[in-house]
């Protein structure tokens, strides 16, 4: 099966990863410290629940989530919390709280989890919950739990598994890696997310440029398995990996803006995700590691890593062959969406996909690159893989016109950096568009904060009008009840004035209507 | 022919009597034009109710702008974003905050030290969002979601220990400088 169907545009990038991804993954060296960050890529931070001097076993949760958004999180190694507090780490604001667990070197085992889940015979719902606790969480980049994706593909009826094994990046390799050795484990893997959707179909959609993992994956895909399941090839094109853009070049249908991949029918996994399912249901471990690149120039040995959470990227370095050639930028992530790093002190979450120690010749003289004005020549719409006009969006940011930022559609940019990437005047185009939603996020807030401040004042404002009126009103009648108490009885008035409930107390007028 | 042109005046008669009063019973009952633009306004303020801009709050504000006898750079605690909202509303320039207002604090909320606090009560009727919590020899302590940062309760407090205190916000995303 080849894909048909193409996303707007994009890039063809010179892949820098082939003999990267013909290496077999290495096994990441026993660390003696790691370094949990509790948000783990999603932006939502996890709560601990584990003190410091806490002594944990390799998979005793460590931190839960607030809210759907985050995945729990277990101790990588067995030993001792030593301190959580706030650190570098690869956030967008560059520091996180992190729990600090020093290993002592034995590894033993969380003793209250389970050894292997036997899937098939688990109601869908329990499963869900299970991979929740689980703490699997998408391994293709963004983190995002896997268990609210399968929730909102089995709300909204999306049957069809997409497994996403097109890395467009031009250095990461590590999905590459992880289908050519374990291709067995993507398949057991879907069989588990298939059961956990009630679905039958699934896809597995790999980038032309992985031949070797195309045909692992065609050897190991079961019999029985033939007519329901196959393997996707879809051309190399960048960010064919994003979801959106790769559920339209396989399936033809564009996921609508603002909605989800399961309104299109469709729950999108990376195949990492996949396979560190199938570990979880054979061995019934929770998600620890994971399969890392370490690339770019700057490093000695390119390679993936298969390393604990937490592994400071110092680790991860050495692992492959250590620093060489003046690196200048630490990257999380890849050169096009990647993040910068303060530090290599900062510990593997379950976001990162790759480490890049870029050089100077890596970052292709962009680091010297001042911005110019825009020229306006379209270059970015050309490009833009979800087909908006950069060079309005960027007018309209500047401009700080949010009205029309949105009607441009701000919020659809999907942050692939394609359009920062031919734009002759080298302006930060991807980085800007992500400050506009980060303020637009903010004026939301202060927008409910205000109404809401609204309605309580107001409703204050009733209740003390209405406790004014009720004392201006006993006021009287009690003024009345004194006039009627000490006034001579022939006089009128207070008989007339005083026709408030209060006023019959004191008098016996009321009382003789009683019986 | 003289009864054609009698109906036709009977016709124009009487749509002319229903729309007169259909109008006139619309503008007795509905709320006028202003009122709108005051509500339009209001949705423009932060809420905070603080009084800066020398009205007791954000509505009166909102009708004082409404009938030009205010102008639009007396809010602080909205600050500029609000200033330019307003600006686009009215068709206005937008313009810097005046500074003879207060300045512009960012978004804090008030905190109450309870081991000073003596349980007065004072300062819950000063705020105008009901965000204090507390009773008579009662630490008191301040909803900190509700609360929006208007120092009202600063004044009558006789010991003096509530304060304000910046909200944690999103921090702007880091950039790593380029090279010169």
């Amino acid at each position: 099966m080849t894909a048909r169907h193409h996303f707007p545009a994009g890039l063809v990038l010179e892949a820098r990863k082939r003999t990267t991804a013909a290496q077999p993954i290495v096994a990441g060296e026993p660390v003696g410290r790691v370094l949990l960050a509790l948000d783990q890529g999603t932006g939502s931070v996890l709560e601990p629940v584990v003190a410091v001097g806490a002594t944990v076993a390799r998979g005793t949760v460590v931190a839960r989530p607030v809210d759907a958004f985050g995945a729990v999180l277990h101790a990588s190694v067995s030993g001792r919390v030593t301190a959580i507090d706030l650190r570098e780490a690869s956030t967008e604001t560059g520091e996180c709280p992190c729990i600090e667990i020093e290993s002592d070197d034995r590894d033993a085992r969380e003793p209250s989890l389970p050894s292997a889940v036997e899937f098939a015979t688990l109601d869908p719902a329990a499963l869900v919950e299970q991979l929740r606790e689980a703490g699997i969480a998408g391994l293709g980049g963004a983190g995002f739990p896997t268990a609210t994706k399968l929730c909102a593909g089995r709300e909204r009826g999306a049957r069809v598994l997409l497994l996403d094994g097109a890395e467009c990046e031009p250095w990461i390799c590590c999905d590459d890696a992880l289908m050519r050795a374990q291709a067995e484990g993507v398949w057991t893997g879907a069989a588990v997310l298939s059961h956990a959707l009630g679905g039958d179909t699934c896809i597995v959609a790999v980038e032309d440029d992985k031949p070797e993992a195309i045909a692992a994956l065609r050897a190991a895909l079961p019999d029985a398995r033939r007519a329901d399941w196959s393997v996707a090839v879809v051309p190399a094109v960048y960010p064919q990996g994003a979801e959106r853009q790769l559920i339209s070049a396989v399936l033809g249908v564009e996921v609508p803006a603002g909605g989800l991949p399961a309104d299109a029918g469709v729950t999108c996994q990376n195949v990492a995700t996949a396979a560190a399912v199938a570990h979880w249901a054979r061995t019934g471990d929770p998600l620890t590691t994971r399969v890392v690149t370490v690339t770019g120039s700057g490093v000695a040995r390119p390679t993936n890593v298969r390393a604990r959470l937490g592994t400071p990227v110092a680790a991860l370095v050495a692992a492959a062959g250590g620093y060489r050639d003046a690196p200048l930028r630490l990257i999380a992530g890849g050169n096009m969406m990647g993040r910068a790093l303060a530090t290599d002190a900062v510990g593997l979450t379950k976001a990162i996909n790759c480490i890049f120690v870029a050089t100077e010749a890596d970052l292709e003289g962009r680091l010297h690159a001042r911005e110019l004005p825009c020229i306006r020549c379209g270059d970015c719409a050309r490009v833009c893989s979800v087909g908006l006009l950069p060079q309005q969006i960027h007018r309209a940011v500047l401009a700080r016109d949010d009205t029309a930022s949105v009607r441009f559609g701000v919020r659809d940019c999907i942050d692939c950096g394609c359009c920062d990437y031919v734009c002759p005047s080298q302006i930060p185009l991807a980085w800007r568009f992500r400050e506009a939603r980060r303020h637009l996020q903010e004026r939301e807030q202060a927008t409910r904060r205000a109404s809401a401040a609204r309605t309580r004042y107001e409703r204050r404002e009733r209740r003390l009008r209405e406790a004014e009126a009720a004392r201006q009103q006993s006021f009287e009648a009690a003024r009345a009840a004194a006039r009627l108490a000490t006034g001579a009885p022939g006089t009128p008035r207070p008989a007339a004035g005083g026709s408030g409930d209060g006023a019959r107390e004191p008098g016996g007028s009321s009382s003789g209507e009683r019986p | 022919m003289s009864a054609e042109v009698w109906l036709a005046c009977a016709v124009a008669a009487a749509l002319a009597a229903t729309c007169g009063f259909a109008l006139g019973w619309a503008a007795s009952r509905l709320p006028p034009a202003t009122d709108r633009l005051v509500d339009r306004i209001d949705a423009l303020l932060p809420q905070t109710q603080c009084g800066q801009c020398l009205y007791p709050g954000c509505r009166p504000y909102a009708a004082a702008i409404a009938s030009g006898e205010a102008d639009i750079d007396r809010c602080p605690p909205g600050g500029e974003a609000t200033v330019r909202a307003l600006a686009v509303l009215l068709d206005r320039e937008p313009k810097p905050v005046d500074p003879a207002h207060g300045p512009d604090k960012g978004l804090v909320v008030a905190w109450i030290d309870e081991q000073r606090c003596i349980g007065c009560a004072r300062c819950l009727p000063a705020c105008p969002v009901d965000a204090i919590v507390g009773a008579h020899r009662y630490a008191h302590t301040v909803i900190a979601e509700q609360c929006t940062g208007c120092e009202r309760c600063l004044a009558p407090c006789p010991v003096d220990c509530i304060e304000v205190r910046p909200v944690p916000q999103l921090a702007t995303l880091k950039r790593w400088p380029r090279a010169a």
